[in-house]
């Protein structure tokens, strides 16, 4: 026993020269790195997140200036993007409004994965809760999203127009009801995950050792769900602001001077004839951004899943 | 097998219960006016005569089970009398739902609206189906060739970008700068002859593309991944090592195995065609059931919303057993207890 454990010191003192550790997130980030087209999408990502958020600074048009002249100029060297029918520039409008969609994506997402990972985690670690809790999942799934949500947003945007202020109104309204509808994926996977985790062997020793269910579920079983967990989360993000944008698109989203990339396109599409670039690039955008996500999930869950891991 | 497929279907019975009480109760607490859209020249005694005539002041649960009555129960006996012709006693006077806006019975409404959406997403349904498949396949067995990786960046994106915005491109492409296609779809339009039958084609044309690009980027995706999982599996190299020819392998082996998930999926999905890809219903102007939908919303109609929502989730719910049964009728290795 002892020469052994001399042995493995020496061998450990003589590889920690040779081979830096592994951790964790570095095995991660090794293998996502191989997946190209993530760090591509990462990378473009990245960039459609700069432009969004310190856009407005480099392009310091209003977005709201009217200039009737300009009306539909189409794509000029002093409005690139074009301009709308009262003249407003669409960059400066796609810069704001990227701002609100991607806001709303991921804001809907953190309350959705919330949500779902605490009814997750309750009904695969209570056995008591799990009935009703799985029950009250399924019945969700059974809603048809879609209806709902053009429902339920027409219905109660104006007291909460009356209450917070008409922007954030409809944007706690839209944030609210898309990730309160979007958490039952995220609950089911939890709850698998955790049925499993739970009658491992460190469980049963954590129990021994007189932990509560608390600490356990906080510091055994959560670290150990997490990678679907942000695997679900990223889509999520994805699906989120395509939400957002259909229900702008349908007209039931934000006021009309607000822009959001999903607003823009529908009142762009009244001009098409007129100018494409109004309804190009706004869509160009959302497209970009959703597609960048989904690739990033794809390397992400490539990258997370312990069945690939090697060495 | 049989005593769970009893209980699931008994289960069904709570669940649509719960969903309806929740899509009623959701409609009902909502500060939406049925007389708001109505001329402001009505006076307001007048006005609160209309919203009692139509019933919007009864206390929730008589609403809530006066509604429950007329759709599964009314509304049923009136389909099959009109399906059969044989007439039940009191049919004269047996309530029916009726739609706020136009004053008219729901479920009439529903089945003129119902074959212009069956037409559109279905056909779209049905050619993604015809494309995705065989797709999904070959891209699984050529993994990693030049057709997959291509194959796979394409789905990416058809399930990445958003219906609104291909079906604004398309119009933007074939509409308006080709003039190939009419962008509007016309629902009167009859098929009498050939040339008429042209027009059918071509007004169908962009919708359908829209709806098909799509559901084939989904569906192949899915069928690409069922389709990789069991051709790196033990009994794949067993029946190629036992001289088996390889489409015999991949066609009767593999596929048969792959295509259970695939169809479940497929079976999930047929909901969706109900509910009509509103928006693509919305770009291309089709008056389906997708549209009904969105012009009760935003006429503040509660009535129609309220049984438009309740059918989808009804489908959703039968649906989902569908695939539930298809999949252990398909999968001997599942068992149910």
């Amino acid at each position: 026993m002892a020469t052994t454990t001399t042995k493995m010191i020496s061998l450990k003192a003589e590889s920690a020269e040779i081979v830096k550790p592994h951790t964790l997130w570095g095995d991660v980030w090794r293998r996502f790195r191989k997946h190209r087209m993530a760090v591509a999408a990462s990378l473009v990502l990245l960039l459609i997140v700069i432009m969004v958020t310190f856009g407005s600074l480099v392009w310091t048009l209003d977005p709201e200036y009217i200039d009737i002249v300009a009306a539909y100029s189409g794509m000029t060297s002093d409005h690139p993007f074009g301009t709308d029918n009262l003249g407003r520039d669409t960059l400066a409008r796609v810069i704001q409004g990227g701002r609100v969609s991607l806001s709303i994506g991921v804001i809907a997402m953190l309350i959705g994965i919330v949500i779902g990972t605490l009814v997750g985690l309750l009904a695969g670690f209570y056995s008591s809760l799990d009935n009703l809790l799985m029950r009250v999942t399924d019945t969700f799934l059974s809603l048809p999203l879609l209806p709902l949500l053009l429902v339920i947003t027409l219905l109660f945007r104006d007291s909460l127009r009356v209450a917070f202020g008409p922007e954030l109104g409809i944007f706690i309204l839209t944030v609210v009801v898309i990730g309160g509808l979007g958490w039952m994926p995220t609950a089911r996977l939890v709850r698998g995950d955790v049925l499993a985790m739970k009658e491992r062997e460190f469980v049963l020793a954590a129990h021994s050792l007189g932990a509560t269910n608390m600490t356990i579920m906080r510091q055994h079983i959560l670290p150990n769900v997490l990678s679907p967990v942000i695997v679900a989360a990223t889509f999520s993000i994805a699906a989120a602001i395509i939400t957002e944008s259909a229900l702008s698109f349908l007209g039931l989203g934000f006021p009309p001077d607000f822009p959001t990339w999903g607003r823009l396109l529908f009142d762009g599409k009244d001009y098409l004839t007129l100018t494409p670039s109004l309804v190009f690039w706004p869509g160009l955008m959302i497209s970009l951004t959703v597609l960048c996500v989904n690739f990033i999930g794809d390397g992400l869950r490539d990258a997370l899943d312990p069945r690939l891991r090697k060495g | 097998m049989t005593q769970y497929f009893i209980r699931r279907i008994l289960t069904i019975i709570p669940t649509l219960l719960a969903i309806s009480l929740v899509i009623f109760a959701i409609l009902d607490l909502s500060p939406s006016d049925p007389v708001g859209n109505l001329p402001l020249t009505i006076p307001p005694e007048t006005r609160e005569k209309i919203r009692a005539a139509m019933g919007a002041d009864d206390p929730f649960f008589i609403k809530y089970t006066k509604w429950l009555g007329q759709f599964l129960i009314n509304e049923p006996l009136n389909l099959i009398e009109k399906g059969t012709g044989i007439t039940f006693p009191g049919s004269e006077d047996r309530l029916r739902i009726i739609s706020w806006q136009t004053r008219s019975p729901i479920v009439d409404l529903i089945f003129e609206r119902l074959p212009q959406t069956l037409w559109v997403v279905g056909t779209a349904y049905l050619v993604a189906i015809v494309l995705a498949v065989p797709l999904g396949i070959l891209s699984a067995y050529k993994q990693y060739s030049i057709f997959d990786q291509i194959g796979t960046f394409l789905s990416i994106v058809g399930y990445s970008v958003p219906t609104f915005f291909t079906g604004l491109l398309f119009v933007v492409l074939f509409s308006v700068q080709l003039k190939w296609f009419p962008s509007v779809y016309n629902t009167t339009h009859v098929v009498t002859d050939f040339d008429s039958f042209v027009v059918q084609l071509r007004q169908i044309f962009m919708p359908v593309a829209v709806l098909t690009l799509a559901f084939t980027a989904q569906i192949s995706r899915y069928t690409r991944s069922a389709m990789l999982e069991n051709l790196n599996q033990d009994y794949v190299r067993t029946a190629r090592s036992k001289g088996l020819n390889e489409r015999t392998v991949v066609m009767r082996h593999a596929l048969r195995n792959s295509l259970i998930p695939v169809v479940t999926l497929v079976a999930l999905g047929i909901p969706a065609i109900f509910q009509g890809a509103i928006i693509t219903e919305q770009i291309f102007r089709v008056n389906g059931l997708g549209q009904l939908l969105i012009l009760a919303v935003q006429g503040g109609d509660l009535p129609t919303v309220q049984t438009l929502t309740f059918i989808f989730a009804v489908l959703i719910v039968i649906f989902n057993l569908i695939a539930d049964f298809l999949y252990a009728f398909l999968d001997p290795r599942i068992s149910y207890r």
